[in-house]
């Protein structure tokens, strides 16, 4: 199982990437979601993955019995899946008031500010 | 997607979603929830309300702007975060707690209070963001 | 003694909110200041001549090894007289020269605080705030160049002086911590018991390159010597006080202060001789082909500072003797003459030696000190000068088989000195009063009280050279690390080798002066040299970097996101592939993996399909949908392997992204076909290539074996401290309680930046 969800993870970091080189920026937001979501994953797997085992205490008993999935990566996620919710709205709002300001969905054609001269 | 039967739906799917979410927060310490679980559900319970009818009924609804939400979770959470200081003269951020647990919730403490702040903040961002959105649509 | 160095730097911080009253009548008041610290460390004297050292210590940054440590020694003491009592003289004199100026306070707040800067230089005994307070000099001296800020010429002077003392500033910096590296302390003269530690040291050559660096660039040596001319845009009484009398005598300062623990080294020596005697040749020689009155002076001081560091390298004793008397002698003569000319400036309104005659008959109390100073400057009998210059003659015709060709070079340095002197204090005085001159007047007393003192001393000291001889000269040689027999200092040798070479100095000089005339034509021949000249180079130095950056930025930063992107992802990609083919196993140890199970696979194939139609759709509403499938199955993978929190929470943060772009979405345009065949091509293989690189990354790491002390530690405290039983709830609530309290202010600052990104533009767009 890990070995197919490596590849997955490299297929979403793949996809992200392509679609952040596009040039639309509705398809720059959605590469930056797949590319957040493999590095989730990514996150998650190499804290090992570990089936049916929640790390959660079991009742009656103040220590962990058994072996359990390690919360720490969990915790990182759940925060990071939580911040990029943040991120990705903001950056739809940008996205939507850039294209009401500059009119158009091409990233090429807002580079303006940046030439450098 | 005003239809008879999504309305008359999230009517009563509001508050079980509500209740639903509340529930998901107390018990964050022992099994799986928490305040950005909790909150998260409590948000799309008020999503889908505003979906079945309107952002206006939803709105009035709540009554106020979702976005004092987010100042008044973070006070929670803060003030929960330096109660130890205050009451036990402790580091910030050590965890205190009623001596007796309490049915259903178990022990209550501080922690309990920061997670509750976390579960306000959340539904006060995901609202303000979904419903300033809706509205400049 | 922390207080006597803080006093300017309250001094110029009170003239913040005081500034508005020292610029009338009480100008003259802030002349106390310096002149209170001048009492203050000439009580030193008796104690410093007895052989006493006075050391004070305050603790500032211990963890670093950062003391406020101050040394009063015979050298500081020599430096700190210097820089209270010209202070004083040229505190008082600005009252007057810059009378009415819109920033006189601005003024007296940099020459304060460059006065406590230059203090703290002279009197730190720790070596990194010995650096702090050189940096401070650099900086005021910045400011004081550029006083005249709206004079392009003024900025551009004050950026070159600041860049190169800077730069000296950093070598000082570079060696200091080497040398604290070494001798494990960072007292000065802790570091002189360690001597033999450094000149063993395989650091020593780079130790001594970057001090000479960071005196050659302060005391304006050859080739970093143009720095100065540039500075004397200041008004005068800064090109008086910093640029020759004391900042630049800094970087002598430094040698001085460790010739004990570093100098009497062949590469030490050698290279001061050289450089010392290239700068004083040089600049003599550009003294004849200069007519603006400073002009001159400047260049002649950087012969004097060429002088000094000559004689700092001979290394003999009579040599330190010299360079100890020639640092007093060219003080008061050369502030008398910077003074001199500020007046003329101030009363005829031009500095051009060519024009100004005269004078003496307007202002005769100016010439009496002008010519003065000038008798010092030349060695004339019975200045001061006399004295100083006949030292030198002795250490360099006493030292070994090059002496005769080392007291050449001097006689033709004092030569042209003495020209450039003649030229600065007698010239402008001499000769047929110009009609257009006739007007000038005597400037207030302030004015020309402090020259004369100045000059007077000069004299006063040649006849009399046993007021420092014993007080000053003598505890700073044996400062120095020169101990040996008491110091004679005398007017008069008898008739000897050395007076005869006075003698021709005096007479060739006089013959040049009277013979030479200083002109324009001949100044702007020299002005052809000014391409190969060290500042047109650094200057073309600069110029290139600037247009050099300007090409790469414009390259690099180019405007188009997606290159950027494609520049770090290929970075990225060649540097960890590179990494990753040295050092790779290439072996999968699947038996460590979990079983397949068939509703994983599906999940996983669900979950590839929604990716690739995400990318490859043509609807955006589709892509859309196929992204919320793919959250889904990672929802579903993360019920699989025990992580209940993170599913429900990616399930709940997957419908509210999809719900928000459906918002978004229909306000935005369909997707257009922007991109050619082959740029997707391009863009393709490095996907694919920087995907398969994560993918063996991750497989690497899966085959490295695991061990994390922070999982066990929350699993078992999780109870028993935190009392909860969900051991990633208790992370996020209360191990990592203040991650969390910051996570959700970000998230709050992120909800009102979407708020106020749509609300505010359409509520103004409301009120129009």
């Amino acid at each position: 199982m890990e070995f197919l969800l490596a590849i997955l993870i490299g297929l979403l970091y793949a996809s992200g990437l392509y679609m952040m080189l596009r040039r639309s920026l509705v398809k720059l937001i959605i590469g930056l979601i797949l590319l957040g979501n493999g590095a989730n994953l990514l996150i998650f797997l190499l804290g090992r993955i570990t089936k049916g085992k929640p790390p959660i205490i079991p009742e009656e008993s103040k220590f962990f019995l058994d072996a359990y999935a390690d919360p720490v990566p969990q915790a990182l996620i759940l925060t990071a899946i939580v911040i990029s919710f943040g991120l990705q709205s903001f950056a739809i709002v940008l996205i939507k008031r850039a294209y009401k300001v500059v009119k158009t969905d091409d990233l090429d054609q807002m580079n303006s500010t940046d030439e450098f001269s | 997607m005003k239809t008879i039967i999504l309305r008359t739906a999230s009517n009563y799917l509001l508050p079980l979603l509500l209740l639903f979410s509340i529930f998901i927060l107390l018990r964050g310490h022992y099994l799986p929830g928490g305040g950005f679980v909790g909150g998260l559900i409590a948000s799309i319970a008020f999503v889908l309300h505003a979906f079945a009818n309107g952002l206006e009924n939803t709105k009035n609804l709540i009554k106020m702007h979702p976005g004092f939400l987010m100042p008044v979770g973070l006070l929670v959470a803060f003030l929960a975060g330096v109660s130890p200081a205050l009451i036990s003269n402790l580091p910030f951020m050590t965890g205190i707690w009623f001596p007796e647990p309490l049915a259903v919730i178990g022990m209550v403490g501080s922690a309990l209070f920061f997670d509750i702040g976390v579960y306000l903040v959340v539904i006060g961002v995901s609202l303000t963001i979904i419903f300033t959105i809706t509205e400049s649509a | 003694m922390l207080t006597a160095i803080l006093t300017g730097f309250i001094f110029s911080l009170l003239l913040v909110v005081a500034g508005k009253y020292i610029k009338g009548k009480a100008a003259i008041l802030s002349a106390l200041v310096p002149l209170g610290l001048f009492i203050y460390f000439l009580q030193f004297t008796r104690q410093i001549s007895s052989g006493e050292i006075i050391t004070k210590t305050y603790e500032w940054v211990p963890s670093l090894g950062v003391n406020l440590g101050f040394t009063l020694d015979g050298i500081s003491l020599i430096f700190t007289l210097m820089i209270t009592g010209i202070g004083f003289l040229v505190f008082a004199y600005t009252a007057t020269y810059l009378k009415g100026h819109e920033y006189l306070d601005r003024f007296y707040g940099y020459l304060g605080i460059f006065m406590a800067a230059m203090l703290g230089v002279v009197l730190s005994d720790n070596i990194i705030s010995l650096f702090i307070f050189w940096e401070l000099t650099s900086i005021s001296s910045f400011f004081l160049i550029g006083f005249n800020n709206k004079e392009k010429a003024s900025r551009k002077s004050a950026v070159l002086a600041l860049s190169i003392t800077g730069i000296g500033g950093l070598l000082l910096l570079a060696g200091a911590l080497i040398l604290g590296n070494i001798t494990g302390t960072y007292s000065i003269s802790e570091m002189l018991l360690s001597k033999d530690l450094i000149a063993e040291s395989s650091h020593y050559i780079i130790i001594v390159i970057l001090i000479f660096g960071a005196a050659f660039t302060k005391s304006a040596q050859f080739p970093f010597h143009f720095w100065l001319p540039g500075a004397m845009k200041a008004p005068t009484p800064v090109s008086t006080y910093l640029h020759s009398a004391t900042m630049v005598k800094a970087g002598v300062y430094l040698l001085m202060r460790f010739t004990p623990s570093l100098g009497n080294t062949e590469l030490w020596n050698t290279t001061l001789i050289t450089v010392g005697a290239i700068t004083m040749v040089y600049a003599a020689i550009h003294t004849l082909f200069r007519t603006d009155l400073k002009g001159i002076l400047a260049y002649s001081t950087i012969a004097a500072l060429g002088i000094l560091v000559f004689l700092i390298g001979l290394g003999t004793r009579e040599a330190f003797v010299a360079a100890c008397v020639f640092i007093l002698v060219h003080a008061l003569y050369k502030a008398t003459l910077f003074l001199v000319t500020g007046i003329i400036d101030h009363e005829t309104g031009t500095r051009d030696v060519t024009r100004l005659s005269g004078l003496r008959k307007v202002l005769l109390p100016v010439a009496i000190a002008g010519f003065l100073a000038a008798i010092s400057n030349a060695g004339i009998p019975p200045s001061f000068g006399f004295i100083g210059k006949d030292l030198i003659y002795e250490a360099t015709l006493h030292f070994g088989n090059t002496g005769v060709l080392l007291t050449a070079l001097a006689i033709i340095t004092n030569i042209l000195l003495l020209y450039a002197g003649f030229l600065a204090g007698i010239k402008p005085f001499t000769g047929k009063l110009p009609q257009s001159f006739e007007k000038a007047h005597m400037p207030g007393f302030l004015m020309w009280i402090p020259p004369l003192i100045l000059a007077i001393l000069g004299i006063t000291i040649g006849v009399f050279p046993s007021i420092v001889q014993d007080s000053l000269i003598q505890p700073a040689v044996t400062a120095m690390g020169q101990n040996g027999s008491e110091i004679q200092i005398k007017l008069w040798h008898g008739f000897n080798l050395i007076l005869g070479l006075s003698a021709i100095t005096i007479g060739v000089g006089l013959l040049i002066y009277f013979l030479f005339k200083p002109s324009l034509k001949l100044e702007k021949g020299i002005a052809k040299f000014d391409k190969i000249a060290p500042k047109s180079i650094v200057e073309s130095i600069g110029y290139g970097f600037g247009q050099g950056s300007k090409k790469v930025t414009g390259l690099i930063q180019n405007g188009y996101l997606r290159y950027y992107v494609s520049v770090i992802i290929l970075f990225l990609v060649l540097l960890t592939g590179y990494t990753l083919l040295q050092n790779t196993k290439y072996v999968i140890d699947y038996d460590s993996f979990s079983e397949l199970t068939v509703y994983e696979v599906l999940t996983l194939l669900v979950m590839a399909v929604g990716i690739l139609y995400t990318v490859f759709t043509r609807s955006r509403l589709a892509a859309v949908a196929a992204m919320g499938v793919v959250g889904l199955a990672i929802s579903l993978i993360f019920v699989y392997y025990s992580a209940p929190d993170l599913a429900m929470t990616q399930f709940s943060i997957d419908t509210l992204t999809v719900i928000l772009f459906v918002l978004v979405l229909y306000r935005l345009p369909k997707y257009l076909k922007l991109s050619d065949r082959k740029a997707r091509i391009k863009d393709g293989i490095l996907s694919v290539v920087f995907g398969s690189l994560i993918t063996v990354l991750a497989l690497e790491v899966l085959g490295e074996p695991q061990g994390s002390q922070i999982t066990d530690f929350y699993a078992e405290n999780a109870y028993v401290l935190a009392k909860g039983k969900n051991v990633v709830n208790v992370i996020l609530v209360d191990f990592r309680g203040i991650d969390t309290f910051m996570e959700i202010a970000v998230l709050t600052i992120a909800a009102i930046g979407v708020f106020s990104l749509l609300k505010l533009r359409l509520t103004k767009k409301n009120r129009k």
